[in-house]
């Protein structure tokens, strides 16, 4: 994963887990050392939003960027903060952009259309095959064709996050993985990531395409 | 894969159009916006339409028109967007009109916040509306159940001639869960023969009206409207008991709370503290005689919402004095957590044991 490009945008249909990854890549990111930002970009969804979580980033030294108004959880407002740029311009940063869900989400990137030169940036697809819209190849091509038309961003790389939360199992992953592959051959763009529950990571088939990563689930309270 | 992962408002909409809802007319507002953006998107495609009116109080207003003509439709807004219905509401309940009403809630008073609460209990179950009517009220815990009552919740609205309201927290509204839609148990609905679909000249006009201005033909329908509310307090009620065999504290709660209460319960087995929930899933009626069934070991109900404390109202009237009534509840948009419930509990039972 330190292959990957210094900017990093992470899109997908709302509900595919596009959050939930950006969180644990940006964590991870920090772990290996990386001086990383993550700027929350979500103006589609109120709730379950990267910037919810901003104690957290903070506590490990990582730059979190909502909203400009301040009030993180409750702000009901589509502003992004002018704060987003700073990373994406100081190369000394690998900044992730979680992007809301669907091309309507992904309009905001458009904004940012001077920072992606080809080779400069990746974005990355989350898949889940169990979110109506994403379940076949078909569907699933025609909606990120909107994302990167929306965007004007060409994605590069897929991740399968094919989940049903908790109840997650390997065969869940793999019934996406064929999505992945499926999208992945018409496309040509590789698999990147096969993100799941430690629980499942660890019994997923060794010669899987994609780098495995097991993910926590951040975002989703153990109430819940 | 039978199960989809889904939105929990988008899951609501899918589960209208399932249900055969054929109009949609609402207003946005925060956090129910993915369910009108679903029916505008969907229902079309099923051959229904959607309109998103110039207010709440148009979008009702056109939910009374399509109604009265016996089509399946449905509105749905948050908090302060259902106070701008209540006319309507109570205009339909009194012309005796089926249609299914959808409150995600938000914190109040007021314009309030987006984050989720519960407190329009008293709003739902007590009418902010006029005169002597009642809502069918259901409240789901999770997005399986808010499917299902949605599907439900046309039935019986055309069964009882009634509006129903589906209520569910902002959380109900905007988490995400997987679901499969499940036909509801079949009713046998009477024909909509009173509906306003033209006479073609073979029969006299059918009326759709709430005004009566003779009084005694008023109280007629207010006692036909009551005989039918005694009618749906005897069939309609639903409750879900858990863990209350041997409890010495029954917790009551519904939606989500009930969800942190139920991780409060094993937080406390831990402890060797024995603990239940009774949880209203209808909300009115409300299940009064699940407190009836409150085993001999409970010394203490403890009533858990997002609120400052709305339907402890109810859980007092339910236990009937018979024992001590504490709450504990978050507002404006906080979430109660497991701990906080289990210190409340432990406090009632008289500190450490």
């Amino acid at each position: 994963m330190l292959n990957d490009k210094r900017i990093k945008i992470i899109i997908g249909h709302y509900g595919s887990g596009k959050t939930e990854f950006a969180v644990n890549y940006t964590l991870k990111l920090a772990e290996l050392g990386k001086k990383v930002a993550i700027a929350d970009l979500d103006i589609v969804n109120p709730y379950f939003r990267s910037r919810e979580k901003e104690a957290m980033f903070k506590a490990k030294g990582i730059k979190i960027i909502g909203s400009s108004i301040g009030s993180n959880i409750g702000a009901d407002l589509p502003a992004l903060s002018a704060d987003v740029l700073g990373p994406l311009q100081d190369e000394s940063y690998d900044v992730v952009l979680d992007v809301g869900g669907d091309a309507i989400g992904a309009r905001v990137l458009a904004r940012y259309h001077n920072y992606f030169k080809e080779g400069s940036y990746d974005m990355f697809c989350v898949l889940n095959a169990y979110r109506p819209g994403t379940q076949n190849v078909e569907d699933t091509i025609e909606h990120i064709k909107g994302i990167e038309g929306q965007s004007r961003a060409k994605v590069t790389g897929l991740i399968n996050n094919t989940h049903l939360l908790r109840d997650t199992s390997v065969e869940d992953v793999l019934e996406g993985q064929k999505l992945a592959k499926g999208v992945s051959e018409k496309l040509n763009i590789p698999i990147k990531y096969v993100s799941t529950l430690e629980k499942v990571a660890r019994l997923l088939p060794e010669d899987i395409e994609g780098e495995v990563f097991p993910i926590k689930m951040y975002m989703r309270e153990d109430w819940m | 894969m039978a199960k989809i992962l889904m939105k929990g408002n988008e899951a609501i909409g899918a589960a209208a159009i399932k249900a055969g809802c054929k109009f949609f007319f609402g207003y946005p507002i925060t956090p129910q916006n993915e369910l009108p953006e679903y029916m505008a998107r969907e229902l079309g495609k099923a051959g229904g339409t959607f309109l998103q009116a110039e207010s709440e109080v148009a979008a009702i207003n056109m939910v009374y028109g399509a109604a009265g003509s016996g089509a399946r439709v449905m509105t749905s807004s948050s908090s302060p967007g259902i106070a701008l219905k209540q006319e309507g509401i109570s205009y339909i309940a009194g012309a005796e009109l089926p249609c299914v009403i959808v409150n995600i809630v938000r914190g109040g008073p007021g314009l309030g916040g987006i984050q989720p609460a519960q407190s329009d209990y008293y709003q739902s179950t007590r009418g902010g509306g006029n005169g002597d009517y009642k809502l069918v009220v259901y409240a789901p815990a999770n997005l399986q159940e808010a499917v299902d009552l949605v599907m439900e919740a046309f039935d019986v609205a055309d069964y009882y001639r009634n509006p129903v309201m589906v209520l569910g927290d902002g959380m109900i509204g905007q988490m995400m869960e997987p679901i499969e839609f499940r036909e509801p148990k079949k009713r046998e609905l009477p024909p909509k023969d009173w509906a306003t679909t033209g006479t073609e000249g073979k029969r006299k006009p059918n009326i759709i009206n709430s005004l009566r201005l003779d009084p005694a033909e008023l109280e007629k329908l207010n006692q036909k409207i009551q005989a039918k509310y005694r009618e749906i307090e005897k069939n309609e009620v639903r409750y879900e008991m858990y863990n209350i065999e041997n409890a010495e504290i029954v917790f009551a709660a519904y939606g989500t709370t009930s969800r942190i209460v139920k991780n409060a319960i094993e937080m406390l087995k831990q402890e060797g503290i024995n603990a239940g929930l009774i949880r209203p899933i209808t909300l009115w009626p409300f299940p009064h005689k699940a407190f009836d069934e409150i085993p001999e070991t409970a010394k203490a109900i403890l009533t858990v919402e997002m609120s400052c404390g709305q339907m402890i109202d109810d859980v007092k009237i339910a236990n009937n004095g018979r024992l001590p009534v504490g709450f504990y509840g978050r507002s404006g948009g906080m979430i109660p957590s497991p701990q906080e419930i289990v210190n409340k509990a432990k406090e009632m039972l008289g500190g450490a044991k």
